[in-house]
């Protein structure tokens, strides 16, 4: 058997810097992932889509808008709505403390603020993944 | 209802769940395409191979695109390489696709070409398979034109397009070795760069040498991927290389060849997997080489007593 996890990584909403997503996209390659990078700008949508035709096991998003209390539970419902409740969650971004809990709380597994090591998410999705 | 069941209904969720059970090598893999095989044989395989950069995705995009305004249904497998320092990839190809996404006839997936020896080549056949039994009219394969094991992935197609890029210099000479052989169209990408003509002379002249061309003399067009430009003149190429291949009988005969290359590439993974797994048990692969070392043994009645107890 030859399997690997496999984790979209997307960025939704309109700021237009990747930098930070490409980092990430790059530290799960050398965990021995398999990364599909969609670019910039993902609608919601999208986003289920693509996490459905390629069958992931992990979401990814990154986010400096602001924007994440509208577009990362969005994103959770549609995934649900497809019937992908296995897929795990996760956010990044520029994201305050205090909306964290209410992000949890709508079904993303972990909010990885700036500061977070590539180590650390690597370990989150070895751990979490199902 | 079952996995297979659900895709041949339709499914997107199964469609996509039967592909990774075949890229992990699941158990129900070989159940899965078994009861796929006989909805398959109705799609219309078009590869677009090239080096890195060239323009394939963005290319394939654009095709795609037409595709659907004559209302054709779109997969789309993308194969990128798999880092062999790390075991991961980063796989791109949507990026230039985007806009498909969220058109219910377009199906993406993509690949990395992970470890496997050749089985590659089977995997993405089996894929290509089961989009085909899905429904797909229009199957794209995209895979990076370096090393055979790619280029016998390009092979499962009905059209080649090979995408290159004037300019680079050692264009030609860069990419001989493979992909120029197997091209039935070239798409010269990028033709707002300088060097299109020269690329383009350089392409007929090498064509023009070519013996196997015989039946089908490859043709060549310019594209603009990125501002569409050409593409419906590519695409016009591609139906009339499928109406060559139709009224010659070509098309029935490489699908018959590739029907025998698939059958023994089935037939190799299949052995070689049932000898590993069972030379691997145990660490009797190391005991069978300190025996040749030792001279008990020589490699050759090894193989003929393994061959023995599996084929019994
Ligand atoms: N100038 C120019 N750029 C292009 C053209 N086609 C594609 N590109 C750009 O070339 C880059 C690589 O394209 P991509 O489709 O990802 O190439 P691939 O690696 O062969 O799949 C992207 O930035 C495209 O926007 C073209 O015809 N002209
Ligand atoms: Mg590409």
């Amino acid at each position: 058997m030859e399997k690997r996890i496999r984790v979209l990584v997307a960025k939704p909403g309109l700021d237009g810097h990747d930098r930070g997503a490409k980092v990430v996209a790059r530290a799960l390659r050398d965990a021995g992932f398999e990364v599909i990078y969609t670019g910039l700008r993902q609608t919601p949508e999208q986003i289920a889509e693509a996490a459905l035709e390629e069958d992931v096991n992990v979401v990814a998003m990154s986010l400096l808008s602001g924007a994440h209390n509208t577009l990362f539970p969005k994103v959770v419902n549609l995934l649900k709505d497809k019937e992908l409740e296995n897929v795990l969650i996760l956010g990044g971004g520029v994201i305050p403390d205090t909306d964290i809990p209410a992000l949890k709380q709508a079904g993303v597994a972990e909010i990885f603020t700036p500061g977070t090591s590539t180590a650390a998410i690597v370990e989150f999705i070895k751990a979490n993944v199902k | 209802m079952d996995i297979v069941q659900e895709l041949l209904a339709g499914s997107r969720l199964a469609l996509a769940r039967a592909i990774t059970a075949v890229e992990n090598e699941y158990d129900e893999a070989a159940e899965i395409m078994q009861k796929v095989y006989p909805f398959t044989g109705k799609a219309q395989v078009i590869g677009i191979t090239g080096p890195p950069g060239a323009g394939k995705s963005t290319l394939t995009d654009k095709l795609a695109k037409e595709y659907r305004r004559q209302e054709k249904t779109v997969g789309i497998v993308a194969v990128d390489p798999t880092s062999p320092f790390y075991g991961g990839a980063i796989l791109g190809d949507r990026i230039r696709m985007n806009e498909l996404t969220l058109d219910p006839g377009v199906f993406i997936r993509s690949m990395g070409t992970r470890g496997s020896l050749g089985g590659l080549a089977r995997k993405t056949v089996d894929v290509i398979k089961i989009m085909d039994a899905f429904g797909k009219d229009i199957i794209f394969i995209e895979t990076v034109g370096v090393g055979q094991s790619e280029v016998d992935v390009i092979k499962a197609s009905d059209t080649i397009v090979v995408v290159l890029v004037p300019g680079q210099g050692d264009d030609i000479q860069a990419i001989k070795a493979g992909i120029l052989e197997i091209g039935d169209i070239f798409a010269i990408n990028k033709a707002d760069y300088d060097g299109v003509e020269r690329l383009n002379t350089e392409l007929e002249m090498m064509l023009e040498l070519n013996p196997n061309n015989a039946l089908w003399r490859p043709l060549v067009k310019r594209t603009v991927a990125s501002r569409g430009d050409g593409v419906e003149d590519l695409m016009q190429a591609i139906n009339e290389h499928v109406e060559y291949l139709v009224t010659s009988g070509e098309l029935i005969r490489r699908r018959s060849i590739r029907t025998k290359n698939e059958l023994l590439l089935l037939i190799n993974d299949h052995i070689s997997k049932q000898v590993m797994d069972r030379i691997s048990l145990g660490g009797e692969l190391d005991s069978l080489v300190n025996s040749i070392e030792d001279h008990q043994q020589t490699p050759y009645n090894i193989v003929r007593n393994i061959l023995a107890e599996i084929l019994r």
